[in-house]
């Protein structure tokens, strides 16, 4: 809460205060209650791992569970695995699994379900988490137990068993067919308090309890429907109206955001995405003249008012960041080069590098292809391109569409853009992606798309990823972050904190670093 | 005789019209940049290689442009549209689940506005250069001019917001309502706004058109003739005035009645309308190009029709046309 931006932080507090007040004798979840919650775009599918896109998240989470999930500090906390052991060479990892747990069918959950979801489906479908499961060799020296071994310890590991990143899938239900086109992905077969029931096409999504779920007396809503609304401002009058009770991310402009959480009947929250971790940056093609000169990327972020943006642009729900490592990582370090606002060290900059004002003031003429995810972005490209042309950097802009943009981008042909990428839960996951010479890998986009290269970067990354002690991790990704944010590989603009609005009503939604991606077992609405 | 030949030469012409259409249409949508295969990668923040080969391997479309083209006409042609990239479920199947929603509220905004708009145009041609006369032109240029999206904001904030009257969007409640009648009248509750955000608009055109030909018939001669051998009033407007400024009208309606099918996307939009244009719109963005052939496919057949339908009504309200020919 305390990451909103002020105006709307006092009545939140305010809000918050009468709530607990009122609902102070009725504490104890209540059962029953059908939740809708907007769900847009519509997913083109609901197993995590078959899709991996936001909208497949929400719904799959419900129907799907991890061996374990994480609080807000990305601590680990059991779920399908009711405990567990890391050997002290970090090189073997051994699971105690519920005993309880049954599949939707009726199955029970068992170790092979585990060994078959990390070691078959998870490689063959699941393009974020492969490359941390290629490493894996499980086996199940019993029913109930598994043992992960690593041939190198990879400190990764033990944050990549939540249901987004390595969902359990049942074995008796895919092994041996093509996951792609198996029967169940149209009606998935999981663990998770709730069960798929409808998926009406352009409409809605319907989930209802699971009767038979390993936590007894949960789930407490009897059912989940998330609707499909396709306009933003249609999505701010469903939640106005009490029509759905929960949105989240990027379903409400985060100009409505401000407003919508003054309403007596709204909450929002900005906890819930931790596991995300999303930063916003300038990429700039360092290919490319002038970009291949830090002393350009440098101007480029003194040139800009980040404070501005996070408030005037993000309204309030955004932190201006330091370099590649998110605030609310373990491995952060703010002691960094940093780039205040500063026209004239720009210029200055700008003119040390050779680059004076011509006849028409300008220095340089470059080309900025916006993110094309609407109004926000629109708007934040037009205060680029009025920032850096104060200090004679004259920006064109290039629009596109999502698919052009990924095209253009994934190429590496394009100038300067603007785009936003989670950083999950571990640096070796979420930012060496970004920064390592070995990934860059042209046509493929959230690779090093940039061209950045630095052989000591390659090593830090390398090393801190095989490393299990974490004293040596920090102070290996501390030296990264310098280096990394003085050489201004990227303009990081703004850490989003992605807003969740929900009813008043509905308690214990965000309870852990997935918020609106958690499985909602304790989630439950106030009469 | 002369119907077999004009209906002949019009089945010829249809044909190699749809067919032009589904090539150019083929055409048209690759000059845009990237694929599905990218699309997907983006919005799962997360791409691999294989997966970006395969996807593309999948679909064909890694095959040259040339043979991509020909595999889709001569599928077609044998009517298999294909399965769509983002859900691999048939696209036939796909168009065919959402046409209904939006041939409802298409068809119940174009008898809305066929009804009301005309009715308004005579009763402001009646009524020329008088109050409700400037009522009428004032609100139909207001509802002209004002944008489809907001009229549905506004619409949705008065008569569900505020109101509380009628739902905000949406085909049907998801939880049934209890007893028969509320349960008959659940979608057409829904149904209510959609129409007429999208209907105001054309009876704000059809008032408009109307009031415009009705005065000008009026001033001819025949209209005079008429009058002058004692015809009543009513029979004058409706028999001879009427009859004569139907034509534009039609036409026009023809013109609306062509985009029964593609014609809704804002309002779907805004209404979370369960409808044929919200999807084309998305497979365009998503470049869903099947998805997207299918619904141009069904939209351009659809205007071929109606254009046929127009032209049939029009000789019956005027037997001038065709005659001459």
């Amino acid at each position: 809460m305390s990451f909103i931006g002020k105006p709307l932080a006092a009545s939140i507090v305010a809000a918050t205060l009468a709530a607990g007040i009122s609902g102070a004798a009725a504490q104890s979840p209540q059962r029953g209650g059908v939740l809708n919650s907007t769900l847009w775009p519509e997913p083109p599918g609901i197993v995590i791992g078959i899709n991996l896109n936001a909208p497949t998240l929400l719904p799959s989470s419900k129907m799907f569970e991890g061996l374990l999930t994480y609080d807000f500090r990305m601590a680990p906390q059991p779920m399908l695995a009711e405990s567990w052991e890391v050997s002290p060479d970090g090189l073997t990892y051994t699971f105690k699994l519920r005993r309880n747990a049954t599949w939707h069918d009726g199955k029970p959950f068992t170790a092979d379900d585990v060994v078959f979801s990390v070691g078959e489906f998870i490689p063959a479908t699941h393009a974020r988490s492969k490359p941390t499961f290629e490493r894996v060799k499980a086996s199940a020296p019993d029913p109930h137990t598994v043992v992960m071994r690593l041939s190198e310890p990879y400190a990764p590991l033990i944050r990549s068993f939540d249901a987004l990143s390595a969902p359990m899938v049942p074995a008796h239900v895919y092994r041996g067919t093509d996951f792609r086109a198996n029967p169940a992905n149209q009606s998935p077969v999981g663990t998770g308090p709730f069960k798929f029931k409808e998926w009406r096409k352009g409409e809605y999504i319907h989930l209802v309890r699971n009767d038979a779920y390993w936590q007894a007396g949960r789930p407490y809503l009897d059912a989940i429907y998330y609707r499909f609304i396709p306009d933003s401002a249609s999505r701010a009058l469903a939640l106005e109206s009490g029509q759905v009770q929960l949105a989240t991310q990027t379903d409400i402009e985060f100009v409505d955001v401000a407003r919508l959480g003054k309403l007596p009947n709204l909450k929002v929250t900005t906890q819930g995405w931790e596991w995300n971790s999303t930063i916003s940056w300038i990429e700039m093609n360092i290919r490319r003249k002038p970009f291949d000169d830090p002393r350009f990327r440098r101007a480029v972020l003194h040139a800009l008012d980040r404070e501005f943006i996070r408030t005037n642009l993000f309204f309030g729900l955004a932190k201006v960041p330091t370099g590649p490592i998110h605030s609310s990582s373990p491995y952060y370090d703010a002691d960094v080069p940093r780039y205040p606002y500063d026209p004239a060290k720009a210029a200055a900059l700008l003119d040390e590098m050779g680059l004076k004002p011509g006849p028409d003031g300008v220095r340089a003429r470059v080309k900025l292809m916006g993110l094309p995810y609407g109004e926000l972005w629109n708007r934040l490209s037009e205060y680029i391109r009025q920032s850096l042309g104060k200090v004679g950097v004259a920006v064109t802009l290039e629009a596109t569409d999502v698919a052009g943009w990924g095209n253009r981008f994934a190429n590496w042909d394009y100038d300067m853009t603007t785009t936003f990428l989670s950083t999950l839960s571990d640096p070796a996951l979420g930012v060496a992606r970004t920064y390592i010479t070995a990934n860059q890998r042209k046509g493929v986009l959230f690779t090093n798309t940039s061209g950045y290269s630095n052989p000591r970067v390659d090593e830090l990354f390398a090393k801190a990823a095989g490393t299990s002690d974490d004293a040596q991790r920090k102070a290996m990704y501390s030296e990264m972050q310098k280096i990394v944010a003085g050489e201004a590989a990227i303009a990081w603009l703004v850490e989003i904190d992605w807003p969740t609005i929900h009813d008043a009503r509905l308690r214990d939604a965000v309870v852990n670093a997935f918020g609106p991606n958690d499985n909602f077992a304790g989630a439950w609405l106030a009469k | 005789m002369r119907f077999l030949t004009f209906l002949l030469a019009w089945a010829v012409k249809a044909a190699a019209i749809v067919l032009t259409i589904v090539v150019l249409n083929f055409c048209l949508i690759r000059l845009a940049p990237g694929d599905v295969a990218t699309v997907l990668a983006g919005e799962s923040g997360a791409a691999d290689p294989e997966f970006l080969a395969r996807t593309r391997a999948e679909f064909g479309l890694d095959k040259p442009l040339a043979a991509q083209l020909l595999t889709y006409v001569g599928n077609v042609l044998t009517l298999d549209l294909g399965v769509s990239y983002r859900t691999r479920r048939p696209v036939a199947d796909m168009v065919l689940e959402r046409l209904p929603a939006t041939l409802m509220l298409t068809g119940a905004a174009f008898v809305f506005a066929l009804l009301v708009g005309p009715a308004l145009g005579v009763l402001a041609a009646i009524r020329a250069r008088r109050p409700a006369d400037t009522a009428i032109t004032v609100l139909a240029l207001l509802f002209y001019a004002m944008p489809i999206f907001w009229v549905g904001l506004i619409l949705i904030l008065v008569f569900s917001v505020t109101l509380g009257w009628l739902p905000p969007f949406g085909m049907r409640s998801i939880i049934p309502p209890v007893g028969d009648v509320a349960r008959a009248l659940d979608v057409p509750r829904h149904l209510v706004l959609p129409t007429l955000t999208l209907g105001l608009f054309y009876v704000a055109i059809y008032a408009r058109l109307t009031r415009g030909a009705m005065l000008e018939t009026a001033g001819l001669d025949f209209v005079k003739t008429a009058r002058a051998k004692g015809l009543p009033e009513w029979r004058v407007v409706g028999a001879h005035v009427f009859r004569c400024a139907m034509l534009p009208i039609i036409t026009f309606a023809g013109l609306q009645a062509g985009h029964l099918v593609g014609g809704a996307i804002v309002a779907e939009t805004v209404f979370a309308w369960p409808g044929i244009g919200r999807l084309a719109f998305d497979a365009l963005l998503q470049r869903d190009y099947n998805l997207l052939l299918a619904v141009f496919l069904a939209s351009a057949v659809a205007v071929v029709l109606i254009n046929f339908a127009t032209d049939l009504l029009l000789r019956i309200a005027d037997p001038r046309i065709g005659a001459g020919r």
